[in-house]
This record gives C-alpha cells, sequence and structure tokens, in this order.
C-alpha cells in the first residue's frame, strides 16, 4: 500500500510534527496561507511528478540529449512534464504576491521539491535552475533588468542558468577569465568560455537567461574583480520577447555519469564580439551576489541527494519484499524461501538508508524551516542570530546528505544484489544520478573547508552558540525512555565537540594549520554527525510520543516504531564513527599533509 | 447556463488496497484519497465549457463526512466556483440510490441545466448514479460521454459503446456521464489554490434532506481478486493458434 514517492505519512509527520510549519502562517508573511492550501500545493507537486516526472526518469537516462551542431534535441516528455511545471505555477511559488509569486514558505517549496526531486532529478533542473536564477535577479537587479527577465522566468517562457565554472576555473572562481566591456548604452560586451553550465541549452523555452560571472577589466584581482551579467541566448525585441540571437554559442555537451537527462554545456560567449551582457547590481559584487543565494541552492542541492536516496531506499525495500532467499532465521517454514526483508543483514542495510535518507530529509527541512524562521523574525538580535546558525549548518546541509544519500545509493543495489548491478532494474541509476551532489555546488572538500575555516569562528562563533542553544532546547524537551537513552548519547558527543573545537580554535592559529586543510573532512564529519543526531532525536522524540500517547492507527504505530528505530541506527551504528575522526584532529594527524606528491 | 457536478472521494488510483481481514471491505485507514478520476474528468469538462462561454457558474457537490470537503476544495481549486457539502456521519455507507435522492433534492433546488458525473467511481464500480439521477428527475442521459457540445438549448453526447461511437441529442437539462477518454484534467495551480481559499462552500446536514438514509445493499463478502498466474511463451504463430482453438476455445 505504498503511495508511489514519499507516504503522506512521513511529509506530514516531518511538516507538522516535527516543524509545525502550519505556525509560520501565523506571521503577516504567510497570514494568507493555512494547512490546506500547503496541502494542495503539496497535493498538485505530487500529482505532476508521479503523472508526468516519473515516468520518462529512465527513459531520459537511456536516450540522453543531443547535439547535431544546430540545436539541442531531447526527449518529447521532457516539455510535456516542464510545461505542467511551469502552469502550476511552481517556478512562482516562493515569490511575493507583487512578483506574481504564491508567497509560500520555503520549507513547503521544499516539500513540494521532495516530489520532483524524488521522481525525477534531470527534468526537475530545468525549471529548479530557472527559480534560482530568478531569486538572483529578483534580489539583487535593477527594476528595470528585473522587469524585463523575471516576470518571464517566473512563467517558464524564459529559462534560468548560473554560469560560473570555467575549464581551468571550477573551485577556485576568483581565477575566471571571461570578460566583460563596457559600452555607451550601458551594456556591457562578454567574452569568453563556461564549461558545465546546466541546462546551457535546449529548446524547452523561448529564451535562456544566463548568470554569467565575469571580470570587468581594471577590476581588483581575485573574487574582488567579479562581476554578474544577465546574458540571455536571444536579446529582447521591442515586446520584451526572445528577438535577434545574441553571440552565446553551444560548443557542446558533456557526457555524464547521471543525471543525464540535463544538458551540460560548453559555451562560449562573444566568438563573434557580439555578446550582450547587462550588469546586475553593482560592478564587482557579482560573487556576493551568487553567494548570498546560495544557502537556499546548498539545502535544494542536499534535499536532492536526500530525496535521490529516499527513492532509492523505497526502490530496494519493496524488492526485498519480494525477493526469497535462504530460509526464516527462526527455522519456521523450513519448505519455504523467505523474503529476504527478514533478514538480519538486509535490513541493516535497509535501516542505514532509511536513516541516511529520511536524516537528510529531515535535516534540509529543518534548513529551509529555519530560512523561514529568519524571514519572519521581527527580532532584529534574534534575527542576526538565527542567520548566523544557517550560515554555519549550509556546509552541512549540503554536504551530509551529498555523501549519505550516494550511499544509501549504494546500498540499495547491495540490497537487490545481481540485479541491483544490471540497468534492468533503476538502483545503478539512482547511484549514478547522485553522483553529481558531492561535486557540484560547492565541492564537498570546500564544504569542508568553509566550515573548519571560517563558518565555525565568524562573528566570534554566534551560530554556534545559537546552535547549541537549539539543540540543548530540544533535548530537554525529550521525556520518554528510548529516546532519552539516545539524547544521553549525544550529550556524551556534545562534550566531545565542544573540546575537539577549542583544540581546533588552537590548531588553525598555530603552524600546525596546515593538518586541519587535510583534517577539515574530519571535522566536517564530526560536526555533521552530531547535527545529523540531533535531527534524528527530534523524530524520534516526537514519534515515541506519539505512540505513548497510544491512539495512533496500526499503520501510524508501525510509523512512529519505525522512526525510533531508524533514529536508534543512527546514534548506535553511525554516530560513534566520529571517534576515529575525535582522535585524528585532537593528534593534528599529519599523515595527509606530509604526504609528498612524489611519494604517490 | 448553470453545471452540477457531484465529485466522490475514493481512493487514490495509485493505492493498491489491502483487503481487510474479516473480508467486510478494503482497509482505508491512513489510505490517501482523492476525487475519483471520472468525477475529475467532469469538472474539467465543465471548467471547459466555463472557459469557453458556454456555462456561466459551476457548482460541485459532495456527500460524506468533513474531510470530503478536501475534494470539493480541490474542485474549486480547477475552477468550480462554489461548493455544496452534504455532510454525514463519519462511516455512514452511502449507496448510489441514496446519493441520487439527495443529488434529486439539490438539482430541485439548483436548478442547473446540465448535470455531469463520472460514469462510475473506482471504488465501488457500480456505474448506476448517473441514470438513476436521470430517472429521478426525468432528465434526459448520456452516458459514458466521450464529447460533449452544447448548442442551442440542447447537448450533443457521443457515447462510447461496444460497436463504436453513438451521438445522442439531449434536451436540457440533463444528466451526462464521463468515460475516460472526454478530456485530460488539468492540475489544480498555485493561483487557483488561493483562489479556491475565498470561494464558498455551503455544508448542509444530510438529515436536512428528508431522504432514508438506510441502505438497501448488504455488503456479504469482499476477497482480493485471484492472484494471476505466469503465462507462457510461444514458439511461433502457429502454436499460439493451436493454443486458442484447443486450450483456450476461443476461436473455432
Ligand atoms: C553535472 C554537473 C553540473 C554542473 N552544473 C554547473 C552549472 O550549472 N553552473 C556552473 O557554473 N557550474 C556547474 N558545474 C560545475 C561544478 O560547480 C564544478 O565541477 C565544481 O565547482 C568543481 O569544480 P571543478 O570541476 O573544476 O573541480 P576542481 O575545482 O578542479 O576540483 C577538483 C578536486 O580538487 C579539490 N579542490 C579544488 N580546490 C581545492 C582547494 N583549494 N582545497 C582543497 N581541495 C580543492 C575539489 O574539492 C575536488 O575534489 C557542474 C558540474 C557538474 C559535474
Ligand atoms: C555482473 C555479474 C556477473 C555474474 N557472473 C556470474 C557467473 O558467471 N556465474 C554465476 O553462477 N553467477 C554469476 N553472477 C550471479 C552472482 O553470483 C549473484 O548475483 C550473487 O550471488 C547474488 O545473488 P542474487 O543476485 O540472486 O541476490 P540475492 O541472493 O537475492 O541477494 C539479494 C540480497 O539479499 C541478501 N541475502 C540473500 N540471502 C541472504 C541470507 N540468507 N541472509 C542474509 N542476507 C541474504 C544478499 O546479501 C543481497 O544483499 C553474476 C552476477 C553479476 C551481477
Amino acid at each position: 500500500m505504498t503511495d508511489k514517492l514519499i507516504p503522506d505519512l512521513e511529509m506530514n509527520f516531518q511538516l507538522y510534527d516535527v516543524l509545525h510549519a502550519d505556525k509560520l502562517c501565523e506571521h503577516s508573511k504567510f497570514e494568507e496561507h493555512n494547512k490546506d492550501t500547503f496541502s494542495a500545493t503539496l497535493a498538485t507537486a505530487e500529482k505532476i511528478a508521479t503523472d508526468l516526472f516519473l515516468p520518462h526518469n529512465h527513459i531520459a537516462d537511456k536516450n540522453e540529449p543531443t547535439f547535431d551542431g544546430h540545436k539541442v534535441t531531447m526527449i518529447p516528455e521532457v516539455q510535456v512534464a516542464y510545461n505542467a511545471f511551469c502552469e502550476a505555477g511552481f517556478i512562482a511559488g516562493r515569490y511575493s504576491f507583487e512578483d506574481g509569486g504564491m508567497q509560500l514558505p520555503e520549507v513547503i517549496m521544499t516539500a513540494a521539491s521532495a516530489y520532483f526531486m524524488a521522481a525525477n532529478p534531470s527534468t526537475t533542473s530545468y525549471p529548479f535552475l530557472t527559480s534560482a536564477a530568478a531569486n538572483v535577479i529578483c534580489h539583487f537587479a535593477s527594476p528595470a533588468l528585473k522587469q524585463q527577465f523575471m516576470p518571464r522566468m517566473l512563467t517558464g517562457e524564459f529559462t534560468g542558468t548560473m554560469a560560473l565554472t570555467e575549464p581551468h576555473a571550477g573551485s577556485s572562481l576568483a581565477d575566471i577569465t571571461t570578460s566583460a566591456v563596457k559600452q555607451a548604452d550601458g551594456s556591457y560586451r562578454v567574452k569568453g568560455s563556461k564549461i558545465y553550465i546546466s541546462g546551457g541549452d535546449h529548446e524547452l523555452s523561448r529564451n535562456i537567461v544566463h548568470l554569467v560571472l565575469a571580470k570587468i577589466p581594471g577590476g581588483q584581482p581575485g573574487v574582488k574583480g567579479i562581476s554578474l551579467f544577465v546574458v540571455p541566448k536571444y536579446r529582447l525585441d521591442e515586446n520584451g520577447d526572445a528577438g535577434d540571437r545574441n553571440d552565446v554559442q553551444l560548443a557542446g555537451l558533456l557526457h555524464k555519469l547521471g543525471y543525464r537527462g540535463t544538458t551540460s554545456t560548453a559555451l562560449t560567449f562573444g566568438e563573434n564580439d557580439d555578446c550582450h551582457g547587462y550588469l546586475v547590481g553593482e560592478e564587482h559584487h557579482g560573487l556576493r551576489y551568487m553567494f548570498m543565494m546560495m544557502n537556499e541552492a546548498r539545502i535544494g542541492v542536499g534535499f536532492g541527494a536526500a530525496m535521490i536516496g529516499y527513492r532509492g531506499y523505497q526502490y530496494s525495500l519493496e524488492f526485498a519484499r519480494d525477493r526469497t532467499q535462504g530460509r526464516h532465521a527462526d527455522h519456521s517454514e523450513p519448505s519455504k524461501p523467505a523474503p529476504i526483508v527478514l533478514h538480519g543483514d538486509v535490513k541493516r542495510m535497509l535501516l542505514a538508508q532509511k536513516s541516511y535518507a529520511e536524516g537528510g530529509m529531515a535535516l534540509c527541512m529543518y534548513g529551509s524551516h529555519l530560512i523561514d524562521r529568519v524571514n519572519t523574525c521581527d527580532d532584529t538580535e534574534e534575527k542576526h542570530a538565527l542567520k548566523e546558525m544557517l550560515d554555519l549548518l549550509t556546509p552541512v546541509f549540503k554536504a551530509w546528505p551529498s555523501e549519505f544519500g550516494p550511499k544509501a545509493n549504494d546500498l540499495g543495489i547491495q540490497v537487490l544484489g545481481g540485479s541491483g548491478y544490471t540497468r534492468e532494474y533503476y538502483s545503478e541509476q539512482f547511484w549514478r544520478d547522485n553522483r553529481l551532489n558531492p561535486i557540484h555546488e560547492g565541492t564537498n572538500g570546500i564544504q569542508a573547508l568553509d566550515l573548519s575555516f571560517r563558518k565555525l569562528w565568524q562573528k566570534e562563533s554566534l551560530g554556534l552558540k545559537i546552535l547549541k542553544r537549539e539543540v540543548e532546547h530540544d533535548l530537554s524537551q525529550v521525556v520518554t525512555p528510548k529516546t532519552g537513552a539516545m539524547a544521553k548519547e549525544l550529550v556524551h558527543y556534545l562534550t566531545a565537540l565542544h573540546e575537539i573545537i577549542v583544540h581546533v580554535s588552537g590548531t588553525i592559529k598555530s603552524e600546525k594549520q596546515v593538518t586541519l586543510l587535510a583534517n577539515a573532512q574530519a571535522l566536517m564529519n564530526v560536526f555533521a554527525q552530531i547535527v545529523v543526531s540531533w535531527i534524528w532525536i527530534r523524530q524520534a522524540s516526537v514519534a515515541e510520543q506519539k505512540l505513548i500517547a497510544g491512539n495512533a492507527t496500526e499503520k501510524e504505530a508501525n510509523f512512529y516504531k519505525g522512526k525510533i528505530q531508524a533514529a536508534q541506527y543512527f546514534i548506535s551504528w553511525e554516530l560513534p564513527t566520529i571517534d576515529r575522526d575525535l582522535k585524528i584532529l585532537k593528534q593534528d594527524n599529519d599523515v595527509c599533509s606530509d604526504m609528498d606528491p612524489d611519494w604517490f | 447556463m448553470k453545471i452540477l457536478v457531484p465529485v466522490k472521494r475514493a481512493v487514490d488510483y495509485n493505492v493498491k488496497v489491502r483487503v481487510k481481514p474479516d473480508n467486510s471491505g478494503v482497509d482505508l485507514n491512513n489510505v490517501k484519497m482523492a476525487i475519483n478520476p471520472f468525477c475529475e474528468i467532469a469538472i474539467e469538462e465543465a471548467i471547459r465549457l466555463k472557459e469557453k462561454g458556454v456555462a456561466t457558474e459551476v457548482v460541485v457537490v459532495s456527500i460524506g463526512d468533513k474531510a470530503c470537503q478536501e475534494q470539493i476544495r480541490t474542485g474549486l481549486a480547477l475552477g468550480a466556483d462554489r461548493g455544496i457539502h452534504i455532510e454525514t456521519n463519519t462511516g455512514v455507507v452511502v449507496d448510489s440510490l441514496q446519493v441520487a435522492k439527495l443529488l434529486q433534492k439539490v438539482v430541485e433546488a439548483e436548478k442547473p441545466d446540465l448535470v455531469i458525473l463520472g460514469k462510475q467511481a473506482i471504488d465501488s464500480d457500480n456505474n448506476q448514479t448517473g441514470q438513476m439521477l436521470a430517472a429521478l428527475t426525468g432528465m434526459p442521459q448520456g452516458t459514458f460521454a466521450s464529447e460533449v457540445v452544447v448548442a442551442d438549448g440542447s447537448v450533443n453526447v457521443t457515447r462510447e459503446i461496444d460497436g463504436g461511437l453513438q451521438t445522442v441529442k439531449l434536451q436540457l437539462p440533463a444528466v451526462v456521464t464521463t468515460d475516460l477518454r472526454l478530456n485530460e484534467p488539468r492540475y489544480a495551480s498555485l493561483p487557483n489554490i488561493m483562489k479556491a481559499k475565498r470561494k464558498p462552500i455551503d455544508v448542509k446536514p444530510v438529515a436536512d434532506f428528508g431522504v432514508d438514509m438506510t441502505s438497501k445493499v448488504t455488503v456479504i463478502k469482499v476477497e482480493a481478486p485471484a492472484q494471476r498466474v505466469g503465462g507462457v511463451k510461444v514458439a511461433d504463430v502457429a502454436e499460439l493458434v493451436q493454443k486458442l482453438k484447443n486450450e483456450a476455445k476461443v476461436i473455432a
């Protein structure tokens, strides 16, 4: 009796029992909404995702887009799905009523995205990129520029891209060489090459609006000399519609491990010195603008990774219920093979997947709800504090699910045995698709550095202080025995975390700093596993209370028991793995940092 | 022109239902519910008629406990103008005949020019409410519609019948029941979900209608269909023909 993508029990538990998202409607920003409008929004998302996104996920993987030198071609199902997504108003969902949006909370938009990401991440990329690009334009472009591009992006007539990466500059955006030269009319002429640009070309929309990072000659070197431009594929005509072709060329499509339905493009700007670009905001502030929209984007990547993990978990669970192999461990029915879901080792693999996928889902929904809390906080000081915690947690929102989502998918393959290794089953595609997530939107390596060298310390560690406050508050609310035992375990590690942060703050200021460059992943691991343990305890606490209240139906009771069991799995199997990392950090272990390239 | 569209809250078509252990019915606990797909087609047709300027008002009506207001809201978010909820107590079983009699009262009060219903609901699969309503109200009926054209006080309904298509012309007011191919229903868009919030739902207790609600139908037993057994692969056409002749005995 499974719903196709995400059971309502799960979604409602996360949104209302754990996060109390309906309370957001008490704030004037969301007063037009109530639980009914949220539910109806999610119902439409689920329906479109199930009817139009899910059925072609595998077909699109097998039939990548092609480029004949003139035009990109892809399977027609993508267009149908894209149109339905746009017509339902999802691109505009988070925007204000004045901007033609629905002013929905971030957490509801994230919840809606769950269905699309679980169903078909490749096709979902096109509208998501458009929404993200429009978000930057909305916040930082001049009213005139905004008026020209944003309305058509919010309806999906125009799509958007983020064009940051260059062949020689991925993690180091400071080194980009694309240039933009100001013209008499105030516009710029853009010249350079970009690579890996998702959705950089296709025929899904009438125009493609590239947000391009480029340098204006004469500016400062490094990140302070980077500006942001709107560069459309077609310049606008007098009606504001797609007019003459701009000088942006598709040099070619890249062929990827996964996410094959999304075009990954190498783009050439200004090959004929006639690429028109329009400055967003002020000169030299481009990277800052991009990064100010990064929290949402990074939560989006983490959440997507969790949802692909979730889909793989559900898929392998269904398989495990059907597949029989071996005998019942209790020797009942010795003549009949048992469904593998009964085998201890298979249960272990399923529990691990559940704890990673639902852990990542709860983590990122906490994150998007935190954005709503920041946005609706009327106390300046508290708003600032919450914002600091959001900044601190953002590398975790991005990196943890994108590491553990693919791990879940790996276990999903394992549960299927030989079937999991064949392309007749979907498990291998889930893994391939998800394998992107540790790489883009700032590699997980870069996230670990961001956490270890910046986020933990900025604003005198205010973010950390607020996080501590939140965790302690939640732990003080734990009143049930099983969750209580888990909380005790976590308290032990919170002390360890405190000690290691004190230690690392010394390392950073000493000559041993280089060891931390190599051991940042260990610190990320310690921090993130503790954060996710807390996230699991929040879920277990609610579930156990509901169970004890005693009015749950059988199906609900099973759901709550599953939550408690997964939390226990996480606390007993995953959390203690950080002992190794704590040791490495405490030692300022120099094995990796001392390694000489010549020794490899 | 006013169109009345009755909608039924039914199990979502994606749900694989399970028969209760005591064979008294299917287990609906925590099961996803939705508008019956044929009713959705009925709403869509009514809204299209409104968009074409043929209809001026679309009213959705549903019978059931409080929960079915969710389906009325969905109808409003799809574009209907207002809703009527005939409220029953939770757990009350309402058979087709009671539904038809309640709808008869609604028709008398609302005087719609057209009532568009789903041909059947995917839970009970009875395929009779529309026909009963037509009989009770004396309105002409066009069932299994795959095309509906309204013109000059009448409606042409193209029906899917065994031999192909049949078109009947009905004087308005009339009853139409929808088949699967009549249209493809739209999705409730976010802006329309917001608009639906402000549209009225008139809630009326079932007792107000003076309809005898005692069921005339007794469910004796509900059983899951027999498990399908695997098929066989045949080597060639000749073997297929031989099997159809001798084993299945479907061709002579
Ligand atoms: C499918 C896909 C879609 C993408 N979509 C887009 C898009 O739409 N727009 C866009 O602009 N870009 C996009 N990208 C590019 C993506 O953001 C980059 O691939 C990513 O930032 C990494 O850059 P890189 O590939 O050049 O790797 P590099 O930066 O060369 O990194 C290689 C390795 O070195 C490590 N490394 C690099 N620098 C350091 C350092 N200073 N310290 C420690 N370790 C370091 C990295 O962590 C990584 O493991 C996409 C990439 C892919 C694969
Ligand atoms: C590329 C490839 C090449 C192969 N080549 C050959 C070949 O040349 N010759 C050949 O004979 N076979 C071959 N195989 C088959 C391979 O050996 C089997 O796939 C493997 O033994 C697993 O069996 P299975 O696929 O039926 O999975 P299953 O046995 O159904 O296992 C599914 C899952 O259940 C678990 N499980 C099953 N039983 C139990 C139990 N009692 N307790 C706990 N957990 C259990 C498994 O660990 C697995 O995670 C090949 C498979 C592949 C994918």
